[in-house]
């Protein structure tokens, strides 16, 4: 492991459950500060779900039940005491499907800030276009900021919901398969931006593709069946990785 | 050969496929006659009887001469009234269902039976209830606290909320349809950026579903603008001198004008032309409102 970097995310035998069906068995992980955590696995391992339960966007599931620790900056998030509203504040997430709001581009980056304090024009014009110079879509959106951002391509589309991930400023993003619906072009785009946002974000990316993860991830963790087979640095995982499921699966034995 | 298995089905079997299949085209084309039929006799016969001073003057001479201006004023006011009051309501009920309720819980499972039973009522039961809870309960109630005599008797605001309550189901199932057509991807992403629920359902939810309100109220308004039965006891009024100047006035109404000049006329037949275009309007306007809500809907759901 890295030890070298302080710890952002923490999960102590963090089991999950949706109604009776148990989703997560013990997840015990250290995720590092300011590096690409990246999560393999095939279809149901429970990646995604881990993944969502950093945030507790499964809290909006009827009948889902955790138990154990997820522990966030030393705070435990599914502690009593914790307000989720806040807690999402500092976590931004970017989905699979690229879901920018039927709004114009601009009030897409403003909608989280604005949602609690009022902005000044100038304060929000220049959120936007930091947002969108982080996330590389500055350059091609900059004359058209008030048209619909459902005008946009897929790929740039993606783009904006990470500039609206970032423009709340969060300490963490959480990327749910953000490439599985874009062409070659715009996934080497968003996998470049990934490489750059991590010099100021914690990243955790759930991801299908396994090249990705070996091209832009720091360190990967094997989902399998709701276990974590086995969490260690990238080059380890797809060199000479520990567990003979590790090694079936990213030599596409199986999955 | 296959040749033989086609060319030797007896005629028999396939006289009576041809029967089956022209009955069943005689009644879909009976369907589309009856409603040619029926417009087609408003039309002949009401058509040359609309003309502005048909619908910009009061009736005269016992309802058997003149125009039908304070039934369409009142008709109009009734269910702008009635939207006003049931929309709202409606549409914080369609909230509740689609954006709050666990979908198996008792209480909303409650809900849902009482929506469904509330569109199955008759409407002359509305009628009575209109009469015992808001002209007797609420009316009553609300002159002994102001000191006042105005709201014990049926008037505009009570047929309008009779009328709220008999179209309450039709909104909260369009509006509930509506919200639920809001894709569940973007109440995450405003979620996951930190928005509550509530500002979720302003920002997103509610904008999205506008035309689904809109549609809604539409339908109310279309069902509610030719409900008679349920505002015979609340309000309405055969014959006004002029038009409510307030909302605990009586009012005329179109399908109350109607039934009136049918069967409360000192002389029947020389009210026909007069019945025959009333009901062309009442027809047109129904007929229109439910063509917009249609029209909003299937934009709607492209």
């Amino acid at each position: 492991m890295a030890k070298e970097y302080p710890v952002k995310i923490e999960a102590h035998d963090f089991n999950f459950y949706y109604g009776v069906k148990q989703a997560l068995y013990n997840i015990t992980l250290s995720i590092p500060e300011r590096r690409v955590t990246a999560f393999i696995g095939p279809s149901g391992c429970g990646k995604s779900t881990f993944l969502r339960s950093i945030n507790r966007m499964n809290d909006l599931i009827d009948g889902t039940r955790v138990d154990g620790h997820m522990v966030v900056d030393g705070t435990d998030v599914y502690d009593k005491e914790v307000d989720v509203v806040r807690l999402r504040r500092r976590i931004g997430m970017v989905f699979q499907k690229s879901i920018p709001f039927p709004k114009s581009i601009f009030e897409n980056i403003t909608y989280g800030l604005t949602l609690n304090e009022k902005l000044s024009k100038s304060a929000l014009e220049e959120v936007v276009e930091s947002s969108l110079r982080k996330s590389a879509l500055w350059e091609e959106v900059k004359d058209r900021l008030h048209h619909s951002a459902l005008g946009l391509s897929g790929g740039q589309q993606q783009r904006l919901c990470i500039a609206r991930a970032v423009a709340i400023n969060p300490d963490i993003l959480l990327m749910d398969e953000p490439c599985s619906a874009l062409d070659p072009i715009s996934t080497g785009k968003v996998e470049e931006l990934i490489a750059e946002l991590k010099d100021t974000y914690t990243i955790v990316l759930v991801t299908h593709n396994m090249q990705q993860a070996g091209r832009v991830s720091d360190q990967t963790g094997f989902f399998l069946m709701g276990s974590l087979i086995e969490f260690d640095r990238t080059r380890t995982i797809f060199t000479s990785p520990s567990k003979k499921e590790t090694e079936d699966y990213i030599t596409g034995r199986f999955g | 050969m296959i040749n033989d298995v086609v060319t030797t089905r007896p005629l028999p079997k396939r006289l009576l496929g041809f029967f089956a299949v022209l009955l069943a085209a005689t009644a879909a084309f009976a369907v589309i006659g009856l409603i040619l039929g029926m417009v087609g006799t408003f039309v002949f016969n009401g058509g040359g009887g609309i003309t502005w001073t048909f619908l910009s003057e009061f009736p005269r001479n016992s309802n058997t001469e003149g125009g039908i201006w304070p039934a369409l004023a009142g008709t109009t006011f009734l269910v702008l009234l009635m939207t006003i009051l049931g929309v709202p309501i409606g549409t914080a009920t369609a909230i509740y269902l689609s954006e709050f309720a666990k979908q198996d819980s008792w209480f909303a499972r409650s809900v849902r039976f009482a929506v469904n039973t509330l569109a199955g009522v008759p409407s002359i039961v509305f009628g009575l209830f209109g009469v015992g809870f808001f002209v007797q309960f609420m009316g009553t109630g609300i002159d002994g606290f102001l000191g006042t005599s105005s709201f014990g008797d049926g008037s505009l605001l009570w047929a309008s909320a009779t009328l709220a309550v008999l179209t309450l189901p039709v909104v909260i199932v369009a509006v509930e349809e509506s919200f639920r057509a809001v894709p569940k991807d973007l109440r995450e992403a405003s979620l996951a950026l930190g928005a509550t629920r509530w500002q979720t359902i302003v920002k997103v939810v509610l904008p999205n579903s506008l035309t689904g309100i809109l549609t809604g109220s539409i339908l109310a308004v279309g069902r509610g603008a030719g409900e008679v039965a349920a505002i015979i006891f609340v309000g309405v009024t055969y014959s006004s001198e002029s038009l409510p100047s307030a909302v605990t006035e009586k009012f005329m109404h179109l399908g109350y004008h109607l039934f009136v000049l049918s069967t409360q006329s000192p002389d029947v037949d020389k009210t026909l032309p007069l019945q025959f275009a009333t009901t062309l309007v009442l027809l047109g306007l129904t007929f229109l409102l439910n063509l917009t809500a249609i029209l909003i809907r299937s934009r709607l759901r492209k």
